[in-house]
């Protein structure tokens, strides 16, 4: 199949490329170059000084925030895969064809709504007069101070991520070869030993994907640490938000988000090599 | 129960099943409610329901900043979607059809994007933008969009392309068609139901996506971003009416890319 490139290859294969080339490769390189620049007199000055880097790296606030983000946006992997597992696995294993079809379609939907219409929709849920505590009030219960805090925000990372998550975990399940199952069971291995000891083991790259995806979904998140959590402890990306709408501290932003890049990067590295750990191929 | 293994394995059955119904409701309970909510009197919206009423309707259809907000919105949109589906049907194509030194890096490059969390997309197009001097207007949302949508309609023209025999296009051009001519009698019609696919889905993202818009977008605001604006100020059920609208026309992009794709079937 390989000739020369001709014109009529490269109408259709160079748009792209110099597209992502120009507008998403070179703005994340141009934030490398930022995050050494200076700010006097709220202009900003290109330079070659780390003072953002020592000055960023120095204040406790930024460690807090990235110890928090981090916390965060792990429990929110971890909650979502469990909670979304025996979701995936029952669409994957007890549902008809026809059945499957339709639960995908509806996992699909709330990618077209819009993550803030929900979040706002879940603070009328969870406020301190709101459905949630307004049901448990006719049962004698609470009220609850259930919006603005780690509950609340978590609530808002599962509605971000749970239908992919149960989607990808979906998609690793139903193509597990069934006899491997019929196996674990000829040979007298029990429901939720077959589940932990045959699904989960052959399942493991898409559940480990998917893991993947919910931790850099919430990690980049600034919307429900905000307006579900309250914005306290604040996360990474509340002060990426912070530093660039308010004055011109952009190269001290860009410090954080570099050093958010360089910590996804690390994780999904480590979450890639754990799923195809021991599959030699 | 564990004398009856069938008993037993019905219960753990009704359980999973149980247990979907009740994930789809977690799902769907905020979609649900700012539905329902919408069309709901009550300034603090809780249970009991108070009157049925249209005035947060009313109110954002008589506040001219949403209508231009709108407006952004739409025609960016549109635009996003015409030009993120061409340059994804060409890296589709490109990838159906080449083979070349480079090509795992062209490939990163037009599937990459969406993964990338949205703050930092948006700092670092507002910083490179503000550079070049393309920022705060609506060309900066454009180009944006374009760059994280195009991955999306290179996926679903790619996978109808894999639906494509291979040889159908060498035979166009053994029966003396010009490349130009086989792409134009062959892939193009073949991939239509794809191209239109991955255009209402494009404009779908474009139509929901705030954070980038919101670091570039200056004073030409879209509507998603507007709603970010509405729920940093005083709080308004007038999300709920906008978020309904917006629910509706996305559904309406959505199922009819749903309708085009799978004509496939009846082929």
């Amino acid at each position: 199949m390989r000739r020369m490139p001709s014109l009529y290859g490269l109408t259709f294969s160079l748009p792209l490329l110099a597209w992502q080339l120009l507008f998403f490769v070179f703005p994340l390189v141009f934030l490398v170059a930022l995050s050494f620049w200076t700010v006097k007199n709220f202009t900003m000055q290109p330079g070659f000084d780390p003072v953002n880097w020592v000055t960023m790296f120095a204040r406790p606030v930024f460690w807090q925030a990235y110890g928090t983000t981090l916390a965060l946006a792990t429990m929110a992997a971890l909650v979502t895969s469990a909670l979304a597992l025996p979701c995936a696995y029952a669409v994957a294993f007890k549902l008809s064809p026809k059945g499957q079809r339709w639960a995908i379609f509806l996992m699909v939907i709330p990618f077209f709504t819009s993550y803030l219409v929900r979040v706002y929709s879940w603070q009328i849920f969870l406020s301190d007069a709101g459905i949630i505590n307004v049901l448990l009030g006719r049962l004698g219960l609470g009220p609850f101070h259930l919006l603005n805090t780690v509950f609340a925000t978590l609530v808002g990372y599962l509605t971000l991520c749970l239908p992919l998550v149960v989607l990808l975990q979906l998609f690793s399940l139903i193509f597990i070869d069934r006899t491997l199952i019929e196996a674990a069971h000829n040979l007298r291995c029990g429901r939720l030993r077959t589940v932990f000891e045959v699904v989960i083991p052959a399942g493991r790259v898409g559940l480990v994907i998917a893991a993947l995806f919910a931790f850099i979904l919430s990690f980049g998140d600034f919307v429900s640490p905000i307006y579900l959590g309250g914005g306290d402890p604040t996360t990474l990306s509340i002060l990426i938000t912070d530093t660039t709408k308010s004055g011109q501290q952009w190269p001290r932003a860009a410090v954080i988000a570099l050093t958010m890049i360089a910590t996804l990067m690390v994780v999904a590295f480590a979450a890639i090599r754990f799923a195809y750990k021991g599959r030699a191929k | 129960m564990s004398a009856n293994p069938a008993n037993r394995s019905r219960l753990v059955d009704l359980g999973l099943r149980a247990y979907v119904v009740l994930a789809f409701a977690f799902v769907f309970a905020p979609i649900a409610a700012s539905f329902v909510f919408s069309f709901n009197s009550d300034r603090f919206p809780s249970i009991p329901l108070g009157q049925m009423s249209l005035q947060w309707y009313q109110a954002v259809a008589s506040d001219p900043l949403v209508w231009e907000g709108l407006r952004n919105t739409l025609g960016i949109g549109v635009i996003v979607g015409l030009v993120s589906t061409a340059l994804g049907f060409g890296a589709a194509y490109t990838d159906f059809r080449f083979k070349f030194f480079g090509k795992q890096v062209y490939m990163a490059l037009a599937l990459l994007p969406p993964t990338i969390p949205v703050v930092i997309m948006g700092l670092a197009m507002l910083a490179y933008l503000s550079r070049i001097d393309l920022s705060g207007n609506a060309l900066s949302v454009i180009i944006a969009h374009v760059v994280i949508c195009a991955p999306f309609a290179m996926a679903i023209v790619r996978l109808r392309l894999s639906q494509m025999d291979a040889d159908l296009e060498a035979a166009a051009w053994n029966l003396g068609a010009s490349e130009w001519k086989a792409m134009a009698h062959v892939i193009v019609p073949f991939t239509l139901p794809a191209i239109l696919g991955a255009l209402f889905i494009t404009m779908a993202v474009s139509f929901d996506e705030f954070a980038i818009a919101w670091f570039v977008s200056g004073l030409n605001e879209t509507l998603p971003v507007k709603v970010l604006g509405f729920l940093q100020g005083q709080v308004s059920p007038r999300i709920n009416a906008i978020g309904t609208f917006v629910f509706v026309l996305s559904m309406g992009l959505v199922i009819g890319a749903q309708v085009l794709l799978s004509q496939k079937s009846k082929e």
